[in-house]
């Protein structure tokens, strides 16, 4: 299967997979990343992919299978949301800490309660401090693009660590899109098969996972955080190859727009960019110097990145779909931590929507514009409430 | 299939190869000779797994490694799907001849780990499990497992004024895994350690997963000396409170039958963790060992 096909952004997905060649796959089902993991059954039943599927009973095992397949050197892959996700956070930090290179995906979807099955990114976002990198998509082409650049990523000697891709439940797993999907010969000139010296051996046996004591273990925790960094440094070499192989490319961990000049920057993640970018054009002809960053990864954080791409803006307004409890929302406590250490004075904004699957329409963001032309307070605010916020 | 299929596993023929040395187990711990011996019947080239537990407590200690096979640690919860991430991460590598081990505690057994057991033995992957069950949580420091045995004083069943200590009686864990219908599961005690080699060597020729419930004495946790735990380990086998048996083809098999069982007093009088116990409480344990031994005897087959 390939060339250009109408699929959903799961579907997508379960093709990078394939042409990932993952020799494990352990996964559980939960809407909305179900389809994902149905694919990739018939694909391995059809034998269009050479791989085990191993039926876990839950999320937790669905990790702890992988993990024990990536000590062996195997290439391995999960996908999970949600609950899910939160069901198997022990063994995040887990399979991050003993450096396993697992990719995983998971449909961004509320977390109960209250319950709702609709999408927004409470889920992986309080999970940013478990040692993984984390990816965010915005459509079904990055999304499968994405399944074959993370096993590069999390497989580069001087990373070797599990990669998050994160898709917008529904507004990314669930819609279709024409997607071209690359041809196997492209996805092995561009992937080589997992080698690593880091696994279980017969000829020179070794224990993993195993306990460091108070001496050294902050030294362990130095190396894995040294790690993630070093995701920065490799990501435009792998985006360059991967364009050279794929005729597509994604830039680094964050992708500006018309931000050369902007006054006013809106930041996003995931699927919620195109209607921003949409908005920034609708302001630029209205001659408001409007601009728009989309974060790729979360982790590592794109700070400098940050800071150069808004250069020449007075605010930066984050939107995003998550707020942390008794605080702001998590973007934006790592966006504006980040801009503290620019060089000029920016004014910053947090605009939560989105939450629970709640729609963000245009009027909404144009008025998280408005309200940074208008330097309005800076207090977090909830955007698009069908009640007033009188509470 | 047959347990005498092929030679018998002795003193004499076992191998002097050691896997398991240089950990920080307390002296006479019954867990780690299980893990020695199951080790010396299995050789070098077996992937181990263990949870946390006292096992993997006293032998990952960086860089301190007590095994000379591949061995990793799971999550608490997590045995029964690291087994299967090794199986299938070896047949996917296409390593040939190995063993794949999990060695896990009464706790990480039969309560956090039951379900990610259960979903191994569903997969039926050709692995082996072994709990070591030393009848709590030794590694957290003796509190109350599923498999703790009624009137045991552990640190969250303290025996004082009003307790008994542990009022429940031991989860049936070995019926429980049976009733998967498993290919091969059996229990054991160091106690009878020919017997158990054996049994690790039958379930390293079953194919699909097999399942070990070895009692494994704790002089700290049991309050015992430490040179008690071998004599202690038999004594629980004679007295009809433990008991030695197999499950495969579909049916049980009880392997050693006492004609009569021992008294069990010098048993409970000889362990700190039953001292408080009375008269009322001696005729309870007993009540319930003869309970099992009924249900037992229905369902076995042969002998
Ligand atoms: C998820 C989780 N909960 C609790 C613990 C703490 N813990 C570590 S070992 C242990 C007890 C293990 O008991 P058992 O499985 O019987 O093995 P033993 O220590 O007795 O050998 C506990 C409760 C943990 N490591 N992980
Ligand atoms: S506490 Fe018990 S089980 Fe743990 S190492 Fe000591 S003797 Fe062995
Ligand atoms: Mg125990």
């Amino acid at each position: 299967m390939s060339g250009k096909k109408f699929i959903s952004g799961d579907e997508a997905f379960a093709q990078g997979v394939r042409l990932a060649k993952a020799q494990v796959i352990s996964a559980y089902p939960i809407t909305p990343q179900t389809i994902v993991v149905e694919r990739l059954s018939e694909m391995v039943e059809e034998g269009e992919l050479d791989s085990k599927f191993l039926h876990v009973e839950s999320e937790h095992s669905a990790l702890m299978a992988a993990m024990g397949a990536a000590a062996t050197g195997a290439r391995t892959f999960t996908a999970t949301s949600s609950q899910g996700l939160l069901y198997m956070a022990e063994c995040l930090t887990y399979v991050a800490g003993g450096r396993f290179p697992i990719v995983m995906m998971n449909a961004n979807r509320a977390t109960a309660l209250p319950w709702s099955i609709y999408g927004d990114h409470r889920d992986s976002l309080s999970l940013l401090d478990h040692g993984w990198i984390q990816i965010y998509t915005e459509n079904a082409q990055e999304s499968l693009d994405m399944a074959i650049q993370a096993y590069a990523i999390a497989e580069q000697e001087e990373i070797r660590l599990p990669v998050m891709v994160n898709l917008d439940g529904f507004v990314l797993t669930h819609t279709y899109e024409a997607v071209d999907i690359p041809t196997q010969e492209q996805a092995d000139a561009f992937l080589k098969p997992r080698e690593t010296w880091d696994k279980l051996d017969f000829d020179k046996p070794v224990s993993m996972a195993y306990t460091v004591g108070p001496d050294l273990n902050e030294e362990y925790n130095l190396l894995h955080h040294k790690a993630l960094l070093n995701v920065a440094k490799h990501i435009e070499n792998i985006d360059v190859s991967f364009e050279k192989i794929f005729g597509r490319k994604y830039g680094g961990l964050i992708n500006g727009y018309r931000t050369e000049d902007a006054d006013l920057i809106l930041i996003t993640l995931g699927s919620i960019s195109g209607l921003v970018r949409d908005v920034v054009d609708e302001l630029r002809e209205e001659g408001v110097k409007a601009g728009m960053i989309r974060i790729r990864f979360m982790r590592p954080f794109p700070a400098e990145e940050l800071i150069r791409e808004t250069a020449h803006a007075s605010a930066v307004g984050v939107l995003e779909k998550d707020i942390s409890f008794g605080f702001e929302g998590t973007v934006y406590s790592n966006v504006n931590s980040a801009l503290s250490k620019s060089a000029h004075k920016i004014s910053t904004y947090d605009f939560i929507g989105g939450i629970g699957g709640k729609n963000i329409s245009k009027e909404d963001v144009r008025s998280c514009f408005a309200a940074m032309q208008k330097k309005e307070s800076e207090e977090v605010r909830f955007i698009g409430l069908e009640v007033e916020d009188d509470i | 299939m047959t347990s005498e299929s092929t030679e018998r596993i002795n003193a004499e023929n076992i191998t002097e190869d050691e896997f398991f040395f240089g950990h920080k187990a307390c002296a006479g711990c019954g867990g780690s000779l299980a893990v020695r011996i199951a080790l010396k019947v299995l050789g070098e080239r077996t992937l181990l797994v263990e949870p946390a537990g006292c096992m993997s407590a006293v032998s990952f200690n960086y860089p301190q490694m007590s095994f000379s096979n591949n061995a990793i640690i799971s999550a608490f919860a997590g045995t029964g799907a690291v087994l299967s991430g090794l199986k299938a991460g070896a047949e996917v590598m296409g390593w040939k001849d190995y063993h794949v081990l999990g060695i896990a505690g009464d706790g990480g057994t039969a309560d956090i780990g039951l379900q990610a057991l259960s979903g191994l033995i569903d997969r039926n992957d050709d692995v082996i499990y072994l709990c070591y069950d030393n009848e709590a949580y030794m590694n957290t420091g003796i509190q109350k497992s599923g498999l703790t045995p009624f009137g045991t004083s552990t640190t969250t069943t303290p025996a004082g004024k009003k307790g008994k200590g542990n009022l429940k009686h031991k989860k049936n864990l070995f019926e429980i895994v049976a009733a998967h219908d498993i290919p091969y599961a059996a229990t054991a005690s160091i106690g009878y350690i020919e017997d158990f080699a054996n049994k690790i060597k039958r379930a390293s020729e079953v194919r699909g997963t097999s399942f070990i419930h070895v009692l494994a004495p704790c002089p700290t946790g049991w309050g015992i000396d430490t040179s008690e735990t071998v004599e202690v380990a038999r004594e629980v086998v004679d007295n009809g409170l433990w008991y030695l048996a197999e499950y495969y083809d579909g049916e049980y098999h009880i392997n050693r039958k006492p004609k009569e069982f021992k008294d069990i007093h010098s048993y409970i009088k000889r362990q700190g963790r039953f001292k408080h116990l009375d008269e009322e409480d001696i005729k309870e344990i007993i009540a319930q060992r003869d309970k099992t031994w009924k249900r037992l005897q229905q369902y076995s087959v042969g002998q």
